[in-house]
């Protein structure tokens, strides 16, 4: 694939793409090496939440009951609202992906601040949520009060909801500002057929932040419940 | 690779199929299919079971993988095969201990 | 166009001042052309200088241990400040040296060089991960001057969630970040060499270096996000008192050491993998051959990167896991000596019959070979439960990872950096002063830890500031010895800075060897090659290759020797 790059004089290259970096051939090789190196970054996502997942496995097993009993605190109905919401922004998201390949400009800045506007509604609930268990001290802590059977058990459970929660919550709020730096290339129309990787890479971020919660949720706010 | 445009329609299907997914879990977490069926455990299977398939869904349909190559598949398959790993090497220690005896 | 093969000169590897400009003249000399670089080859020489100042620092707190150990009693320090300055070696030297060096250094220069691409996939993240490095060398920094962290550099709880005085979180913090400029580098290799080979590069006619680059990544893009998280848990466990690790807390410290090993035991060959990488460039050059069994080496890394996975376990024989775990970590753990092995044995099949040269790379190179053999059967010694269980936590250990932490990953750091400096440089480095430190390097390094594995033997824990009256001979051989090793590596620092103003100019091929950095002048341009290569012969390729007069310091009076 020599093609003269290397040797062509440092003046603008009228037939590249304005967004092609010089160290890649082509915008293709480009576009493949960017996804790739997204999946490569979300296996260490992986393994992130994965030691943390890790550590839940062993104490629920553990201590089964007093875990139920814990969980029995959390609000199931905020919790499955909160699911449903950060789906729907994942729908978006691919939406966001979709108009950005069609070259939709419009439609890319909407899908993107309707993901950005249903990520902060998940946060916002999550607050509701974190609020509601600092007022009835169940925060891990010296104002831990636990009225139940097991209180040694739930304040280790509230540990890894809240380390758990708390880390995703992280990765959302981090996630909303890279999207809000998206928004400036996708409202100058920078996206189309041939360039919109951007947008494609950081949705997949998006979705596995969403795939983490789909499985937070049973596993912290539906143990034992019948 | 030729460029692969998802259509809005095939996502709305998925986003569907995940809500119902939703619903789902949380309609079975409050059955007691262990006094029905007698496997106590069969509770979190079906949660998990549920919750790995709309993962599945999110991965092949919103994340494009039905659509990539070999690699970004055998990426994704190496990060399940280490994490288990690491969970199943966790385990073992755990589910193990005072199996032989006189020691540990 | 083929790759082509340029005839040295006949004043051994030296040429005239080369006009064109290559990417240390070419780019700017600023501040901002160096500080905003994207040029791999210009984040590289930045490392090199961080490494270096980090390694010092790693490496003045080991002296102050053997100060100490030099006598019996406590005569330099208290116990509680001892503590602190292994901790500080440790934390040093693991995460801010040995992790990074070869890949953030030698690695960032020739990987894109060797493939023939003419930059890594992401430069800017590239550049990210050195400022990353900083920031966490920073933090780390900061940690020592408050007063530094005495926990040992695994961080065991529940002392450092609970009882340690001194500044965990501030450490902990420091070496996250660093975990984090780790995870750029290993994900942008991994990209490169699956997206950026040059044509005609295919898997095998990669030169062996990035077969253990690729590895190497692969092992940091999985392990180290693991102990990121369990470092996490435990400063939130000392800020918040979440319950995890601490068994006051309901936390279980067992849990905590499964999490830390499982990417410590696979860090380990982080730091070898590299360095055997660059041992298989060192023996193939230097004996003018083919490397004996070029798939199996390229095999046995990946290997090694798998199998090292699988063996954290042999760390915690003694910590409370169960025994039938044990067991199975035993076993396990025996295995991935196999593909170290396998290496060991085609570096050796190469020798055989070879065309030796003894430049300085060389005897780092057959230093590195022994000295490993060493270390790795020692490691397949503690394998064994039975062993093990007596020398843990004793000296034995100690001897036993700086056998392959210095004996051999640093020797294949220096070895390779003497490789490659003329590249790197465009400059020639005395070979006397360099093989003299080469020598001091291997005979103080013996001294240093050779007497360790009988200290352990006889039963001198480690982390002890005091030991019985009986154990002191031994102690000032080993102290001894580190000093003879640390007088080895400072020397580089005169003849390599030497050599930047005054060594000869470097031709293309100094060394006569095969790969495409070879191909490109030295120091490369900024894009790598003039015309971007495409590959048509398999590596190593001698055959074609004149025999080349090896460097010379423009004072020696040793003969050439041609094969």
């Amino acid at each position: 694939m020599p093609d003269g790059h290397a040797t062509a004089a440092a003046a603008a290259h009228p037939h590249h793409h304005p967004a092609l970096q010089h160290h890649f051939d082509t915008l293709e090789q480009q576009k493949e090496a960017s996804s790739f190196g997204m999946w490569v970054f979300l296996v260490t996502e992986i393994m992130f939440f994965g030691g943390l997942f890790c550590a839940y496995l062993i104490y629920r097993g553990m201590r089964y009951e007093g875990f139920a009993e814990a969980s029995h605190e959390l609000d199931v109905v905020l919790g499955t609202v909160n699911t449903a919401v950060l789906i729907g922004s994942s729908l978006t998201m691919a939406m966001a992906v979709w108009a950005a390949q069609t070259g939709r400009r419009k439609a890319t800045v909407g899908f993107l601040l309707a993901t950005g506007a249903l990520g902060l509604t998940f946060l916002g609930i999550k607050l509701v949520e974190y609020a509601e268990k600092f007022h009835h001290h169940h925060v891990p802590g010296e104002s831990f009060h636990w009225a139940g059977r097991f209180p040694d058990v739930a304040e280790q459970f509230y540990s890894l909801y809240f380390a758990m929660t708390g880390l995703h919550a992280i990765h959302m709020i981090l996630g909303i500002a890279v999207l809000i730096w998206l928004l400036v290339p996708a409202w100058r129309g920078r996206f189309d057929a041939a360039y919109h990787n951007p947008v494609e890479i950081f949705g997949l971020y998006w979705h596995f932040v969403d795939i983490v919660w789909i499985f937070l949720f049973p596993l912290l706010y539906l143990i034992g419940r019948h | 690779m030729s460029l692969h445009v998802v259509t809005p329609k095939t996502y709305v299907w998925i986003f569907l199929a995940l809500m119902v997914g939703t619903a789902l879990t949380v309609a079975a977490a409050f059955v007691d299919l262990g006094a029905a069926t007698g496997f106590s455990a069969l509770n979190d299977i079906v949660m998990l079971a549920i919750a790995v398939t709309k993962a599945v869904l999110v991965v092949l349909f919103f994340m494009h993988v039905k659509y990539s190559g070999r690699l970004t598949a055998l990426t994704i398959v190496s990060a399940l095969v280490f994490f288990a790993l690491l969970a199943g090497g966790v385990l073992v220690d755990y589910l193990s201990r005072g199996m032989v005896p006189g020691h540990m | 166009m083929s790759t082509e093969v340029k005839a040295v000169s006949a004043a051994g590897g030296a040429v005239a001042e080369d006009a064109r400009p290559n990417y240390l003249t070419g780019g700017g000399w600023d501040w901002k052309s160096w500080l905003l670089t994207k040029d791999h080859k210009r984040i590289g020489i930045l490392y090199v200088i961080s490494i270096t100042l980090f390694f010092f620092l790693g490496a003045l707190f080991a002296l102050l241990v053997r100060l100490e150990l030099l006598t019996p009693g406590l005569d330099m320090v208290e116990p509680d400040t001892f503590n602190r300055f292994f901790t500080m070696h440790g934390i040093v030297m693991v995460f801010f040296f040995l992790v990074p060096s070869i890949p953030a250094t030698l690695g960032n220069f020739l990987i894109p060089l060797m493939i023939g691409a003419k930059d890594l996939a992401f430069p800017k993240i590239n550049l990210a991960s050195w400022y990353l490095y900083n920031v966490g060398g920073f933090f780390t920094l900061w940690a020592i001057a408050s007063g530094g962290v005495d926990t040992g550099w695994t961080f065991y709880t529940p002392f450092s969630t609970t009882y340690s005085n001194s500044y965990v979180v501030l450490s902990i913090v420091g070496i996250f970040v660093a975990g984090f400029s780790s995870i750029f580098t290993g994900l942008n290799f991994i990209v490169t060499i699956h997206r950026m080979r040059a044509p005609g590069m295919t898997w095998f006619r990669l030169p062996l270096f990035v077969w253990s680059s690729y590895a190497t990544s692969l092992i940091i893009v999985l392990g180290t996000p693991v102990v990121a998280i369990a470092l996490l848990l435990v400063a939130a466990e000392r800020l918040f008192r979440l319950g995890i690790f601490d068994p006051a807390l309901g936390g279980d410290p067992v849990l905590f050491q499964h999490l830390f090993w499982f990417y410590s035991h696979p860090a380990v060959y982080i730091m070898i993998l590299p360095a055997m990488g660059v041992i298989s460039e060192l023996i193939a050059a230097f004996s003018r051959k083919r490397l004996f069994g070029y798939h199996f080496v390229a095999f046995a890394s990946i290997a090694i990167a798998v199998l090292g996975f699988l063996v954290w376990g042999h760390h915690m024989f003694v910590a409370g896991q169960s025994f039938y775990s044990g067991m199975v970590f035993s076993v396990l753990s025996m295995l991935v000596a196999i593909p170290s092995a396998i290496k060991v044995f085609n570096w050796t099949a190469t020798l055989y019959k070879g065309s030796i040269s003894r430049e300085t790379p060389m005897l780092y190179a057959l230093g590195f070979i022994g000295l490993f053999t060493i270390g790795g059967l020692t490691g397949v010694m503690l394998a064994t439960m039975g062993i093990d269980l007596h020398v843990h936590d004793t000296y034995f250990i100690v001897a036993h990872f700086h056998y392959i932490m210095v004996g051999g990953a640093i020797m294949g750091y220096l070895g390779g950096l003497h490789y490659w400096w003329p590249k790197m440089t465009g400059r020639l480095y005395p070979s006397f002063w360099s093989r003299i430190s080469a020598i001091l390097v291997f005979v103080g390094f013996n001294l240093t830890f050779f007497p360790q594995f009988l200290l352990g033997y006889l039963g001198m824990p480690r982390r002890y500031a005091t030991y019985p009256p009986e154990f002191q001979v031994l102690n000032v051989l080993s102290t001894a010895g580190a000093t003879i090793l640390g007088i080895g590596y400072l020397l580089p620092f005169t003849y390599l800075f030497w050599s930047l103003k005054y060594g000869q100019r470097a031709s293309a091929n100094p060394w006569g060897a095969t790969g495409l950095e070879w191909q490109t002048s030295s120091p490369p341009p900024t894009e790598n090659f003039v015309t971007p290569p495409v590959v048509t012969t398999e590596p190593y390729d001698f055959r074609d290759l004149a025999p080349q007069p090896s460097i010379r310091s423009p004072l020696s009076r040793e003969e050439e020797e041609y094969a």
